[in-house]
């Protein structure tokens, strides 16, 4: 739900780069979301349309790289991604441990005429 | 056509007036502590129940979508509080807080933030405190830590609510442990009940030492 407030920003934020270097149009932006943020790809893609509606970023194509978070094995080590209702080791059943991974939310870059 | 290569974070702009949030509550000497449960949690009943047992001085900035209801049961007991009211809007953010930290006419204490009831919004927004304080509760269930990793990730401490309910509900208390401490390893857990007040003792005891330890380094 708070798609909203957090496309509001995304599009102020590209529409701030795009006047910085007086582009024309934005065609494309493509945004880093961790997994561990709860944010949805959809309805910041449904927002993003509206609220870029009239300006250099309307109708731009939003691309979102998705960032598994990631767990350690306490046990052997293994990396692993999380399945439902369990953040125990694929490979041994051992305990995981959240390692720095899932959190990111950024800008990474924008294509521009 | 040219790629332009940005990175920058998204709540760029909420993040600043978080950090402006914290030198202001640092220069008054308040310790924020930001509640983050879903609706029905029992965090209204639980700030109530803390300040009664903490030595310290508390203030409250109640946050929700409309109505001054929980506001007014801190008003009763004669607690300094500001209401925010979010007018839709499903979390707080760091300028909803800003304004309410300057109309809170309060220094020196312990300020909780009772966020918007909710798991998931809250807990994407840094406000300025000093840390988030995570509530569970045995009638939700035992999987929240699964399904709402990211509260439970950010939070320096969990309570678990309404513990006098656990003959009630089949609530697996391991099942529950195992994943916060997935999660999150050092995160203390207190079990509590904001109804009979069990667990509280232990409860402000921790807070108080956050406190004195914030005044401390300061």
């Amino acid at each position: 739900m708070h798609e909203l407030s957090v496309t509001q920003s995304l599009v102020d934020m590209v529409l701030e780069e795009a006047e910085k270097r007086e582009v024309k149009k934005v065609t494309k932006v493509t945004v880093v979301i961790g997994e561990l943020t709860g944010l949805e790809s959809e309805s910041i893609k449904f927002y993003f349309d509206i609220l870029s509606e009239n300006t250099v970023a309307e109708g731009a194509e939003l691309t979102f790289k998705i960032i598994k978070a990631q767990f350690k094995c306490r046990q052997c080590g293994t990396i692993f991604e999380r399945s439902n209702f369990t953040f125990n080791c694929p490979v041994c059943g051992g305990v995981g441990v959240l390692v720095n991974k899932g959190k990111e939310f950024y800008i990474e870059s924008i294509e521009v005429e | 056509m040219e790629e332009i290569v940005i990175i920058r974070d998204v709540l760029e702009a909420n993040n600043n007036v978080a950090h402006e949030n914290k030198a202001i509550k640092d220069e008054r000497n308040i310790l924020m502590v930001n509640l983050i449960g879903s609706p029905g949690a029992g965090k209204t009943t639980f700030i109530l129940r803390a300040i009664e047992n903490l030595k310290v001085p508390c203030a409250v900035i109640e946050g929700d979508v409309t109505s001054d209801i929980d506001a007014r049961k801190m008003a009763e007991r004669n607690i300094p509080v500001v209401q925010i009211n979010t007018g839709g809007s499903c979390h707080l953010n760091a300028g909803s807080v800003n304004k309410a930290l300057k109309a809170l006419s309060f220094d020196d204490g312990i300020v909780f933030i009772e966020n918007v009831g909710n798991l998931i919004c809250p807990s994407a927004f840094e406000l300025g405190e000093d840390f988030k304080l995570a509530m569970a509760n045995v009638p939700e269930g035992d999987d929240k830590p699964y399904k709402y990793p990211a509260l439970f990730t950010k939070a320096k401490a969990v309570v678990l609510n309404k513990i006098d309910m656990l003959s009630f509900f089949e609530f697996n208390k391991k099942f529950f442990y195992d994943g916060i401490r997935a999660l999150n390893p050092d995160a203390p857990i207190f079990e509590v009940s904001a109804r009979t007040g069990e667990g509280f003792g232990e409860f402000a005891k921790w807070l108080e030492e956050e406190y004195h330890k914030f005044r401390q380094d300061k």
